[in-house]
């Protein structure tokens, strides 16, 4: 009989994907096992495999298109089998079925508080239906209550429910709320008509990597009142410290490792700053996860390093290597993306002095961090050469207050002015 | 189209079909000298002569059990019960006999038998004359249950009836013989069984209602039309089986629905049909689908309890309004 293939859930927040690339074309033999196509989703190029064997009946995605969670991609059967019904859509009856025959390769995730981080920025949110990240929706512990049919109508539109406010009984979300919502942030027609000729603009199709970090950035930056502190640090004990480092060891530590060391330490010290605001509750993470913004082509990943605190240098250094080579390859698991409970984002390389960077939820703060600088500094009442590294922690005031996040900057630069001390 | 009684379209279609088919006979309590307890075998002993048209003693059991082998031998026998009420004695012939023979015997012997006769309450006549029996009879399987609104309905319905090869339990009500409407005049006039109709066209809400209840709805949609809803009637007049497609058309259109169920609540149409609807429709509603049926409570003989008791227009009102969010 033949299969649906469907647009899988390949991570958590993924509502569709696009198809990256067909592996098998119509008429292909398939065995269960086989991948057959390529997807990128929200954070990652994933793979798709069939758990049937057959033929390839139908493709019904082309290659850079973008099918939401469920959709048709293709069907599998038996050769000449009749499939006008299944590709005329409809087909309900078989949810039992795809339920089953399209699981994606992604490893099954326990239960658990990881669940709730988005692999690549870190948000709590489950899905839009279930989670509500808007004061003024219809959810009750998180569940927003609308009627199957303002569900469907909401879908259809692709209106978040989140963003709804019911006025049903209980604040249910019922038609005439889908019918009548107006996004608050609707997109402004576009540039004044130029008085002069100008040169041809490029529309770029806006990935979903790129859909990602628009919307979550956005929910961060106008959601959660962000605070920012800046410390200027000596390296000077830091960059000995490294050299020495560097002469025994078979890894190249970074001054980026150094810091990743010296704030999961001082994270350990600091719960506060190691927390979540989930809406109910402040949880105060047991774990300490780093994660360390990678810029790549045409966006950011935020691959993250586990049990920061426990680890050392040379550790976190081959780590972070690792998967930020993985990033650039857009190989990322979404394991490898979740779970962090702060974030490092490092601009020294590119020269930047200091700057202030946009929490990445569902984290407290994040370190902004510059370039080391050659700057004259006083020392004994003498002008003297010295390196200095700004960096920038920006802070979620709901969580943080600026006394508790000034404490734990002291302790960050502690820690790196003074490189023994990590080891305490 | 003629204006007929709800009466004479029943005497219509059985006289018609007793024409057709001389196989068939109607046989009851009165229904041959006295022309029926409601007139709905007026003239019939005239025409057929008694051996057609034969008044029974009071023994329901019995005279259904006559029915029940009259039809096993290749007769179409229509029985007439006074009321529904009273069909409870003949329990044993309708439910373990009539509708289980077909099925018992693998196919040898069919019941083409029509039980008739009025149904539900009609008015201050105490608890054990005011049971509303079509929710009843559909529970179990080989029996079809119709239970029309009005003359043409009727009409149709019965001769459909008395075709069937298996049995029928047809219902009237005491309150709706003296009901007139425009009936098909239509030679052979056949409305098949288990079809619903749309009997007024909405966009807002759909009210699905049969039988004395259909008035009821038709009462408050014209008082809901005033308001600014634009309610659509669907009256399946066959309870089983049901004609779910209609109603489901109709809610994929409407995105509400309201039952209206002459019976109490536990086990009825309404519940029946409110879960097919969420089972079929589910992703259609705007609202939880609502109902309007009896208490739970047996009927009051008190004028005022009994007002109280019975659904009224009042009631399928404020079911609309609750699925409208009004």
């Amino acid at each position: 009989m033949a299969v649906k293939i469907e647009m899988p859930k390949l991570s958590d927040t993924m509502e569709e994907g696009v198809i990256a690339k067909w592996n098998v074309k119509e008429g292909d033999k398939v065995s269960s096992g086989d991948v057959i196509a390529e997807v990128e989703t929200d954070k990652a190029t994933m793979e798709v495999e069939v758990f049937d064997d057959g033929t390839i009946l139908k493709i019904m995605a082309k290659e850079g298109e973008a099918i939401p969670l469920g959709g048709l991609i293709a069907i599998v059967g038996d050769e000449g089998e009749d499939i006008s019904d299944m590709v005329d859509g409809s087909g309900a009856g078989d949810s039992a079925e795809k339920e089953t025959k399209t699981e994606s390769k992604e490893p099954k995730k326990e239960s658990g508080d990881n669940d709730e981080f988005d692999p690549i920025l870190g948000d709590i949110e489950k899905s839009d239906e279930k989670e509500s990240d808007s004061s003024e929706s219809s959810s009750d512990n998180g569940r927003i209550k609308a009627s199957p049919l303002a569900k469907k109508m909401a879908e259809e539109k692709g209106i978040k429910l989140s963003q709804v406010k019911g006025s049903g009984p209980e604040g249910r979300i019922i038609k005439r709320d889908i019918e009548g919502y107006k996004p608050s942030e609707e997109k402004k027609s576009s540039a004044p008509a130029a008085s002069f000729d100008s040169e041809e603009s490029e529309d770029v199709k806006i990935s979903q990597m790129r859909k990602t970090i628009a919307r979550r950035l956005s929910e961060s930056k106008f959601t959660n009142p962000h605070f920012y502190e800046t410390i200027d640090i000596d390296m000077e004990e830091a960059i000995r410290a490294r050299t020495s480092l560097n002469e025994v060891s078979d890894v190249k530590i970074s001054f980026n490792d150094i810091v990743v060391k010296a704030c999961a330490a001082a994270l350990r010290r600091h719960p506060a700053v190691n927390s979540s605001w989930l809406d109910d509750v402040i949880r105060k993470h047991g774990d300490v996860n780093v994660a360390v913004a990678v810029a790549i082509e045409d966006g950011l990943m935020t691959p993250v390093i586990r049990h920061a605190d426990k680890k050392n240098l040379r550790q976190i250094s081959a780590e972070t290597r690792e998967l930020a080579g993985l990033a650039r390859d857009k190989k990322l698991q979404p394991e490898q993306m979740e779970g962090s409970t702060f974030t490092i984002s490092n601009l020294g390389m590119f020269g930047i002095e200091e700057f202030t960077a946009i929490i990445n939820p569902p984290n407290a703060c994040i370190l902004a961090v510059g370039a080391i600088r050659d700057v004259p500094v006083v020392k004994n009442g003498d002008v003297v050469p010295g390196k200095r590294m700004k960096v920038t922690l920006s802070s979620d005031h709901r969580i943080v207050d600026g006394a508790k996040a000034a404490e734990f900057l002291n302790t960050l630069r502690q820690m790196i002015e003074n490189p023994l001390a990590m080891m305490l | 189209m003629a204006v007929l009684q709800f009466r004479e379209a029943l005497k219509e279609a059985i006289d018609e079909e007793m024409d057709r088919d001389e196989n068939v006979f109607v046989m009851g309590e009165e229904v041959a000298e006295y022309n029926g307890a409601y007139k709905v075998t007026e003239g019939l002993l005239d025409k057929y002569g008694f051996k057609r048209v034969i008044d029974t003693p009071i023994s329901e059991l019995g005279f259904a059990g006559i029915g029940v082998g009259a039809a096993m031998k290749g007769l179409r026998p229509i029985v007439e019960f006074m009321t529904f009420n009273f069909a409870v004695l003949a329990a044993d012939q309708i439910i373990n006999h009539a509708s289980k023979v077909r099925y018992m015997l693998g196919g040898q012997a069919s019941v083409p038998i029509v039980f008739r006769g009025p149904n539900a309450s009609a008015g201050q006549l105490g608890a054990t004359h005011s049971v509303a029996y079509d929710s009843m009879y559909a529970h179990f399987p080989g029996l079809s249950v119709i239970y029309p609104s009005e003359p043409d309905d009727a009409k149709g319905l019965l001769k459909s009836a008395i075709r069937n090869d298996d049995t029928v339990i047809f219902m009237e009500s005491e309150q709706m013989y003296g009901l007139k409407g425009e009936v098909s005049e239509e030679k052979d006039y056949i409305i098949p069984i288990g079809k619903a109709k749309v009997k007024r066209e909405g966009e807002d809400v759909t009210i699905v209602a049969t039988g004395k209840m259909y008035h009821i709805a038709k009462q408050a949609a014209e008082q809901l039309a005033k308001d600014g809803v634009d309610a659509e009637i669907i009256d399946p007049r066959t309870i089983k089986p049901f004609d779910l497609e209609t109603v489901i058309k109709s809610i994929k259109k409407t995105h509400r629905c309201v039952i209206v169920d002459e019976a109490h609540p536990f086990g009825g149409l309404a519940s029946e049909v409110g879960f097919l609807i969420q089972r079929e429709a589910f992703d259609y509603l705007d609202a939880p689908v609502q109902r309007v049926c009896l208490p739970d409570v047996c009927a009051p003989f008190s004028k005022p309890l009994f007002d109280l008791w019975l659904p009224d227009a009042k009631n399928v009102i404020e079911a609309v309004n609750a699925v409208m969010y009004r």
